[in-house]
């Protein structure tokens, strides 16, 4: 359960790599508050720990130092199936390259994280027709991801994230792979999410960008990150 | 993950590279079918040989001989050799009409005869050929050896007919210039050497004790020239085995057993008694006799039974012990040869899924950042591994069998060219096709752990960058 109406908190989060002899700071003492319902923007150049940070927040990643907590329960007290738990049931991810599998039809793909929750069969279905639904793609069910465009595999992998009915939605970048209009649709489409028009609960959303004019439009927190730490931070 | 969800998933991971998963099947089928093709032949072969033996009626008889106390050199090396076990320390019995009655009361037991073999002299006309003769027992006419005979098998229990061997055939009807068919429905007669109890008081004392020569007296019954016509109404072809087990001889003549009872022939056991001077004067004692038991497994306690009653047994269980060790030995070196290719495949196994690993990194990234535990991509790996091994399997037992199949039809017709009558060599009983399926099974779990494990150890963030 959130504690304090907050959906994610870090306190001092570190990670650190070695390539080699040098030491990567590739996160270095970020402490953060996201409220529950947030759509909260991680901006920052190449290189400045927004996609490290967001793994961490995933629980794909374990930190070198410090502590993340989501939805008031430590990651670091997880083990590693209570993590992939956390992974299926509680956090949605979507990836820059979507990450679709080619092989699976969009139905089959959607449906992947209720075969991981063990789902019972007969639920499916629904499930995966509500979400894909949401995302505007009902027609698509039997196409291959090959046979999509861009814009609808993103919308895709949404659904994907969706499925499961995730109180956190995660995005590495969503749009990087998109024209602009296309990219703004998705941003669009996530918003819907993080605020539904039917008045159903918020999703909090975290999203990697670095396309600052949309994160501005959408989101309702920015937190910009340089050399692992948070430079700055704007509510909007 | 449920396992009717980790096999959907492994078949369509598998369907995605077609031909690498169906050359690696390909292997594993290759050595199951070799596996199941060796031991095929080895539990055929086994099988023929027990059939042989069982159709002999052999198998479910027990060969029952007074004991003695002659001393016979290396009969321990030979019991140890044959797999028998010692008999216990009982009191010699009797083997006489009382202690017959008494075996065909134990439990299981169909029939209870003694064997007569003897030397006989078979006339036709005024010349004869000499040959050993044996009696049968009625049950002898479901015996293989009169599968295809010339002629017919006893009419009944009494008649006084003889079924001739082959070559004893030839040899007496060369007398008249005859072929060997032409013999049955002829008459012929039987001489032999006949027992003649003597009367009681001509063995001394009596009144009439000077009748019996000095020697006939030490004997207790005299030796008299006998003969019976008999009526040949078969002949068998060559290399028959009768007998009762421990026995196993070759005879030239064959008469129904309450015949053979009848004509009261010396025995060699008669011989025994009268240098063993011991229980002469209580009576006739059978050479041996042979139980007819309902089926092989009553054979060791119809055994034990009548060595407590202090008898001398012997039942092809006894050697075939030995003989089945020989094949499991056999069965054991031919499933190793098979399983060596089988070996050989499993490592294609292991390659095909290591590579699925590079292939699919990205993939395993996913699904780990979807929720797959390390279990469930370890088992995701396991399970295509399992259907590889069991589609292999599959396809192998059915390989293996064709390959058994080609070898039966090519061992036939090789047999049938020599004039050889054709044996079934080949045999796929339903354990060897679980038995192979479940090796299979189990040799591709052993193969998929190296790499079931690799990928469940892959670190999703780095297999998520993966190009």
């Amino acid at each position: 359960m959130q504690s304090n109406g907050l959906a994610i908190r870090t306190d001092q989060l570190v990670r650190h790599y070695k390539m080699g002899e040098a030491l990567i700071r590739a996160v270095d003492g970020v402490s953060l508050e996201i409220g529950a319902g947030e759509f909260v923007a991680l901006l920052g150049s190449s290189g400045s720990g927004k996609s490290t940070l967001l793994n961490l927040l995933a629980g794909l990643d374990h930190p070198s130092a410090g502590t993340v907590e989501v939805l008031g329960k430590s990651l670091g007290a997880m083990n590693p199936l209570e993590l992939s738990r956390h992974r299926n049931q509680t956090i949605g991810m979507v990836f820059q390259s979507f990450n679709l599998l080619p092989r699976m039809t969009v139905f089959e793909n959607v449906e992947l994280p209720l075969r991981l929750a063990e789902t019972p069969r007969s639920e499916r279905p629904p499930r995966v027709q509500e979400a894909i639904e949401r995302v505007g793609l009902a027609a698509r069910l039997k196409h291959r991801p090959g046979e999509l465009s861009g814009g609808e595999q993103q919308r895709v992998a949404i659904a994907r994230a969706l499925v499961n009915r995730p109180r956190v939605l995660l995005a590495d970048e969503p749009t990087g792979n998109l024209d602009s209009h296309t990219g703004e649709e998705i941003l669009r489409l996530i918003a819907g999410i993080n605020r539904p028009a039917d008045g159903t609960a918020p999703t909090t959303v975290v999203m990697v960008t670095h396309e600052r004019p949309l994160a501005e439009q959408f989101a309702n927190r920015i937190i910009t990150l340089a050399d692992g730490r948070v430079a700055h931070e704007e509510r909007l | 993950m449920k396992l009717s969800d980790l096999n959907e998933l492994a078949w369509q991971n598998l369907r995605e590279a077609f031909l690498r998963n169906s050359l690696t099947t390909l292997g594993i089928a290759v050595g199951v079918a070799s596996l199941v093709a060796m031991l095929s032949l080895g539990i055929g072969l086994q099988d023929m040989i027990n059939r042989r033996l069982e159709r002999g009626g052999l198998f479910d008889s027990v060969l029952i001989r007074p004991r003695t106390n002659m001393v016979r050199p290396g009969r321990e090396a030979r019991d140890r050799l044959m797999g028998r076990e010692s008999e216990p320390v009982v009191a010699p019995s009797r083997l006489d009409d009382q202690a017959r009655r008494k075996l065909a009361q134990l439990p299981n037991v169909i029939e209870v005869y003694p064997e007569f073999r003897f030397t006989g002299d078979a006339r036709l006309g005024q010349e004869g050929r000499l040959t050993d003769v044996a009696s049968l027992p009625v049950s002898a006419s479901s015996n293989d050896a009169f599968e295809g005979m010339l002629g017919r098998f006893f009419s009944s229990p009494e008649a006084r007919e003889i079924i001739l061997q082959m070559e004893m055939a030839e040899s007496l009807a060369e007398i008249q210039g005859l072929q060997a068919a032409n013999l049955i429905g002829k008459r012929i007669v039987l001489r032999y050497a006949g027992r003649e109890q003597l009367p009681a008081e001509s063995l001394g004392g009596g009144p009439g004790g000077e009748n019996a020569s000095p020697d006939e007296a030490a004997l207790g019954f005299s030796i008299v020239s006998s003969e019976i016509p008999l009526q040949v109404v078969g002949i068998i072809s060559a290399e028959v085995v009768f007998s009762t087990p421990g026995t196993i001889g070759r005879s030239g003549a064959f008469v129904p057993l309450a015949v053979a009872e009848s004509l009261r022939v010396v025995q060699g056991n008669d011989m025994r008694e009268v240098v063993g001077n011991s229980i002469m004067s209580a009576g006739q004692q059978y050479a041996n006799l042979t139980v007819r038991v309902e089926r092989a497994s009553a054979v060791p306690a119809v055994q034990e039974a009548a060595q407590q009653m202090g008898f001398s047994t012997f039942s092809l269980l006894d050697f075939t012990r030995s003989m089945r060790r020989v094949f499991a030995i056999l069965d054991l070196l031919l499933g190793i040869f098979g399983s060596l290719a089988l070996a050989v495949a499993s490592l294609g196994i292991v390659n095909t899924l290591v590579m699925a690993i590079l292939e699919r990194r990205r993939e395993i990234g996913v699904l780990k950042a979807l929720g797959a535990s390390d279990r469930d991509v370890r088992q995701l790996f396991f399970a295509e591994a399992s259907v590889m091994g069991l589609a292999g399997g599959a396809t192998g037992v059915l390989m293996g069998w064709g390959i058994g199949r080609i070898i039966q039809f090519v061992t036939a017709a090789y047999l049938q060219r020599q004039g050889i009558p054709a044996e079934n060599i080949w045999m796929v009983p339903w354990w060897l096709v679980a038995g192979a399926m479940a090796f299979s099974l189990a040799v591709s779990l052993v193969a998929g752990m190296y790499p079931a494990s690799r990928a469940a150890r892959l670190d999703p963030v780095e297999a998520l960058r993966y190009q």
